[in-house]
């Protein structure tokens, strides 16, 4: 914010009827997968290496569009113009309006399909080996193909509704792969609850959708002037007041963020995603670490200026404060809950669950640019530290317990340079690594929001806890001496090659978002970029920094204080446990919410399904029995006028049809006869009438 | 119109195939295949001739009984031909799933073929006196097929089917009876005319005193027997869990739309502005059949009862889209909700009889296999033997759930379009239905295809070559339809904007 005022370069936008090649051909980066994942469903299980090299060779040409894409977007940065091409069509046409679809190319989309090709192919690759001895190999490719079209499908999205169809596709994909071990009762259970706490979420996007879509007549974002994130139409929304203080605008906000809140695993809808690690480790890296669960953070990234509708200069609005508290609350609740886990992906997915909660503050204080910076180099180091955790789960034997790890450094030294990479970076450690600057610039942020102090010592707080917790798991898996029971191995070079280009990037992402060149900030907001050591003397920033690099150092060092070089047995209680039982026991439960829910929402769906049960058998099943019975007495009274008045011959005819059906007459209880009887009388009666009034 | 009476020929010819398939013993099955396919290619003719500004087309008329205001009228718009669609596909299917009849198949299949005839006879008729003798036709081959090849409980589940539409019907025959008697004519065209310039109701009071409201609700109570409409629906779970499946094939693919399609050709055109007064409550127990019937739904043990339910609460959202668009003297912006509403309630019959239907299939496949077992806790792990079998029922599973891309989302996303501007609490309180129906869809897959598998099942068979064949064409269309829905509503809108055109609330 304050850095973009300085730069005065004034970005011209483009001319809307200038469509390139890259933008028109933008929808062939996620129909390539797709159309992959749908060729490898009618593959045979033995044909593996076609099923991995379709896979592979799809999300390459993916990446390649993408880099295509990426370079411009570039181009016209570098020339000052503010890059923004959609292609719209009409997809159903309802009454006189329209439902349109469209994909957009502008510097958040192009961004973020290059991190997500590139990511998902280093995570292809990993899989080959990681997924080397499964049974249901080219099952695996061909969801994981679907998964990487789809959630490149929600990237280039120009459209709420195609954006939706792509985000419960990503959903689809994401229960998939979580169930993929089937057989096993808790993924399947994870699998389904995982859909169904996302869904809650999404219920609540559907509506904010429809409402979106009532008020200002279009879901497409960008619309020469007339789509729904364009100042037309957000003023419209604006003046719409809502019910509660809030605008249209802000409701609507508030739903879409409900449906981000449920991907993205913020409170109080993140007890999906640790359950999410009965997963295999690729897809936990791929979908619950680097792209699905920042899905919900680029949903936020792309309705912005509709969060931020009506906010005055450097207020803020409702949603947005709402973005704000919600994320800052998850960062320190799940670390917390981090700290006192013993598996070593869930260690890890807590921590994602925090870091989401991070990015989640990063867009409600400092803008689209803040928020997207972490959600980048967050993706290359967690997903390098969860692949780091699939070699070591490897090299141990499929054991996920860090207790009985240890002094792997030894045995899987490439595994721990590259972890200890990832680690570093996720803890912000200063100057060096990616994450030090992502983390900063959401600190500063906070630092400087206007409406409250609280979500700033929260975030200074969680910092804290992150450096500590992996301080932990990383004495527990790579120092002191091996708790287990089979000698660990290194992994095969397919495995451990990705990891090093991860490792590089978890570092090297650092140099674009530095304070002294903001690149990619100026890149996301249509500014020009100077390098200029000078911003580091901006009020308070060099302060901060010293105050995190502190936070860092203080985490690590009680980490290492605790953890550091010793060796407890597996079965001896953690050392923080010994020292505050009474609160480790929470953390380690998981603060209770899922027994809580258990306690509550479960509950009430149980109990409801009784009701409903109960009342069609009793109440509204007891009423029918009643009419029913009235319904006979009337039925035989009829009958009985029927015998002595009308003429039987038409119901004769019908008996004797229906004793001709031979088997008809055998299975005849007398019933059937009534009612074809009722109806030959409601005929006549009919014709009766008719001929009556005829005459009349 | 000139040229081949289709429209008749279409009702004609599954009655022939029916004598046809009552003599030809063993084949008759084959006769019913050949007859249904020839009705589907006629269905889709008609689809293909229809008029392109959605009026009535393919009309046929000639005089019955014309002092008596009977008419032979025939024709149909969007909404008559995709239920023809509709109709000849379920009725295809059902013929195909029902490959293991060894009983009387020849009546079996005769009584199928004239339950089509039935559906083509009311998915056609203008006039009430020819529409009514379909809709009671129809029920009585639906009858014996339950009756005769249904389940254990057979018996009462038929009996409540019976007494239940029946009673419903009388109200609507008493309701149109006093109609005709005020004003002398039973045609749907002109008795709609007369009711949008206020006509109608005008003679029916000078003739019979204020009792327009008690002939709207006689004719409301018919339909929402037939859909259902909650809580007149509880004959429904025990009919479409005894009938054979693929008799539930026809009960909730077809026969369901005619209640839904009575209350957009009959009860709405005639009765609008009795609806749009009953509005609240109607809507209150739409929705109550949404939530309601999803919950019940999860409380279920047996598979049909689960999908029996799960109809009930799809068929609701079609029942909320048609009570939310009740809106007198609507402006624009909710002229635009109502289209989007209506669209998605007549995408939403069509999409819920193939998914349903396709559904039903596959628990008959289920029975097949497992000598009739097809509680949800008879099963388990079934993905390892046979994933085809659980990636294609997945596959529909989904499609019912709602997910985009198959055909189930988009009816509903219309109707939650179309609804939430014109109600926004109804449509709010029935997402929880959207929630609670993913949950019991995926409890269905969790208990059925994942978890180890029971000793019993290891080698349970996968899909047969010709079931997947067979099942592909029907997953196919789900595709498709979940992405260019524009296939259907691009003649399906026209008809919506001359509906809405023509209906006074």
């Amino acid at each position: 914010m304050l850095m973009q005022e300085e730069v005065t370069a004034a970005f011209h936008p483009q001319n809307q009827c200038l469509v390139g090649f890259a933008a028109r051909s933008l929808w062939l980066i996620p129909a390539v997968p797709i159309v992959a994942s749908g060729v490898i469903a009618l593959l045979r299980q033995p044909r593996r290496a076609l099923a991995a090299g379709l896979a592979i060779g799809s999300l390459s040409v993916s990446l390649f569009f993408s880099l295509m894409a990426f370079a411009h977007v570039l181009a016209g940065w570098m020339n000052s113009v503010a890059v923004r091409e959609t292609v719209n069509f009409t997809w159903i046409q309802v009454g006189s309006a329209h439902v349109d679809l469209g994909w957009v190319l502008d510097p958040l989309s192009a961004v973020m399909l290059v991190m997500v090709s590139f990511v998902g192919l280093l995570i292809f690759i990993y899989s080959v080996g990681y997924m080397a001895h499964d049974v249901n190999f080219t099952r695996f490719f061909c969801f994981l193909s679907l998964f990487a079209g789809a959630m490149l499908g929600v990237v280039i999205s120009n459209s709420l509704l195609l954006l939706f169809m792509c985000w419960e596709l990503v959903g689809l994909t994401s229960y998939l792969l979580i169930g993929f071990w089937y057989h096993k009762p808790p993924a399947a259970a994870a699998a389904k609850k995982a859909f169904m706490t996302t869904r809650v979420g999404d219920v609540f996007f559907l509506l904010g959708m429809v409402w979106l879509f009532a008020q200002t007549g279009t879901l497409l974002f960008y619309n020469g002037g007339a789509g729904s994130m364009e100042p037309l139409k957000l003023g419209a929304l604006l003046a719409s007041p809502a019910g509660l203080g809030l605008s249209a605008a802000g409701a609507i906000g508030l739903l879409i963020f409900a449906g981000a809140a449920g991907k993205s695993g913020q409170l109080p809808l993140h007890v999906w995603l640790p359950d999410a690690m009965e997963g295999p480790t690729p897809v936990s890296a791929l979908i619950h670490a680097a792209t699905m669960v920042a899905a919900g953070v680029y949903l936020i990234a792309r309705v912005y200026p509709l969060m931020q509708a009506g906010a005055l200069a450097g207020g803020t609005t409702t949603a947005l404060t709402v973005v704000t508290w919600v994320g800052a609350s998850t960062a320190v609740f799940a670390a917390l809950i981090a700290v006192a886990q013993n598996d070593i992906k869930r260690i890890l997915a807590y921590s994602t669950v925090s870091q989401l909660g991070y990015m989640m503050a990063g867009l409600g204080m400092g803008g689209v640019a803040v928020g997207m910076f972490h959600l980048i180099t967050h993706a290359f180091f967690k997903a390098l530290l969860f692949m780091g955790a699939g070699s070591v789960i490897h090299g141990c034997h499929e054991e996920q317990d860090v207790r009985h790890m240890g002094a792997l450094r030894k045995a899987m030294p490439l595994t721990f340079l590259t972890y200890a990479v990832g680690m570093l970076a996720l803890c912000g450690f200063p100057l060096l690594f990616s994450g030090f600057w992502s983390k900063d610039g959401i600190l500063e942020a906070a630092q400087h929001w206007s409406v409250a102090k609280g979500p700033f010592y929260m975030l200074v707080f969680g910092a804290l806890l992150t450096a500590f917790y992996m301080t932990r798991q990383v004495a527990y898996v790579f120092f002191g001496e091996w708790r287990g029971h089979k000698t660990a191995h290194e992994s095969p070079a397919v495995m451990t090659m990705p990891l090093a280009i991860l490792a590089f990037f978890a570092v090297a992402l650092g140099a674009i978002g530095t304070p002294a060149w903001p690149w990619f900030k100026a890149f996301l907001s249509d500014h020009a970029a100077g390098f200029e050591m000078a911003r580091f003397g901006e009020p308070g920033l060099l302060p901060l920094m010293g105050t995190s690099t502190l936070v860092v150092f203080l985490g690590l060092g009680l980490g290492w204080w605790i953890y550091g070089g010793k060796s407890p047995a597996a079965e001896e209680p953690d050392a923080l446990e010994r020292a505050i039982p009474l609160a480790w026991g929470w953390l380690h439960n998981k603060l209770y919410v899922d027994e809580l829910y258990g306690a509550t929402v479960i509950a009430f769906y149980g109990w409801w399904a009784k009701v409903a049960d109960w009342l069609d058998r009793c109440v509204w099943g007891g009423v029918v029995t009643s009419v029913a019975w009235l319904f006979r007495g009337w039925a035989q009274l009829n009958r009985l006028i029927d015998i002595h008045w009308v003429d039987g011959g038409f119901d004769k005819g019908c008996e004797e049809l229906a004793s001709g059906g031979g088997l008809l007459a055998r299975v005849q209880t007398g019933r059937v006869q009534t009612y074809l009887r009722l109806l030959a009388l409601a005929v006549v009666v009919l014709a009766a009438i008719l001929i009556w009034s005829g005459r009349g | 119109m000139n040229g081949l009476p289709i429209l008749t020929l279409l009702t004609v010819l599954p009655v022939l195939g029916a004598v046809i398939a009552l003599v030809a013993g063993r084949h008759a099955r084959s006769v019913a295949l050949l007859t249904t396919l020839c009705g589907l290619a006629l269905a889709l003719v008609v689809w293909t001739k229809l008029p392109i500004d959605g009026s009535i087309g393919l009309v046929e008329r000639a005089a019955w009984a014309p002092s008596l205001g009977i008419e032979y009228h025939l024709g149909v718009d969007a909404l008559g031909a995709l239920m023809l669609v509709l109709s000849a596909i379920v009725t295809l299917l059902s013929v195909d799933a029902a490959d293991h009849v060894h009983r009387q198949p020849n009546l079996y299949f005769g009584l199928v073929l004239l339950l089509e005839a039935g559906l083509f006879g009311s998915f056609t008729a203008l006039n009430f006196f020819h529409w009514f003798l379909f809709w009671e036709l129809s029920l009585i081959p639906a009858f014996f097929l339950i009756k005769l090849w249904g389940g254990a409980k057979r018996g009462p589940a038929a009996t409540q089917f019976f007494v239940y539409t029946m009673a419903g019907s009388v109200a609507l025959l008493l309701a149109f009876l006093a109609v005709f008697l005020s004003t002398g004519n039973m045609d749907f065209i002109q008795l709609a005319a007369m009711a949008s310039s206020g006509q109608l109701e005008q003679m029916v009071t000078a003739h019979l005193g204020p009792v327009m409201m008690w002939l709207a609700i006689g004719a409301l109570a018919g339909f929402a027997v037939k859909v259902p409409l909650a809580p007149f629906h509880t004959w429904l779970p025990a009919a479409y869990s005894e009938a054979p499946s693929p008799v539930t094939m026809l009960l909730t693919g077809a026969m369901s739309k005619m209640g839904v399609y009575g209350l957009l050709r009959i009860a709405v055109p005639l009765f609008g502005h009795q609806i749009a007064q009953l509005r609240t409550p109607l809507l209150a127990l739409a929705v109550l059949t949404i939530v309601m019937g999803a919950w019940a739904a999860a409380a279920q043990k047996d598979l049909k009862r689960v999908f029996a339910y799960s109809s009930v609460n799809h068929l609701g959202y079609c029942l909320l889209g048609i009570f939310a668009l009740a809106v007198p003297a609507a402006g624009a912006a909710e002229q635009t909700s109502q289209a989007a509403a209506l669209n998605g309630v007549i995408l939403q019959m069509f999409n819920h009889g193939i998914t349903a239907a396709a559904l039903f299939w596959f628990v008959a496949m289920l029975q097949e296999r497992t000598g009739g077992e097809r509680g949800i806790n008879d099963f388990g792990g079934l993905r390892k033997p046979a994933p085809v079998f659980a990636g294609l029922m997945g596959i529909v599973l989904f499609s019912s759930l709602g997910l985009p891309g198959l055909n189930g989302f988009v009816g509903e996303f219309l109707i939650f379009r179309g609804v939430f501007p014109l109600s926004w609490v109804a449509a709010t309180v029935s997402i929880l239905g959207l929630l609670v129906t993913a949950a019991v869809i995926l409890t269905v897959i969790q208990k059925v295809f994942a978890g180890p598998v029971p000793e019993r099942w290891a080698s349970f068979p996968d899909m047969y070559g010709k079931e997947r064949l067979a099942m592909a064409p029907v997953i196919g269309l789900m595709l498709l339809l979940g992405l260019v829905p524009q296939l259907i509503v691009d003649s399906v809108n026209p008809t919506v904007v001359n509906l809405l055109a023509h209906w006074r609330f």
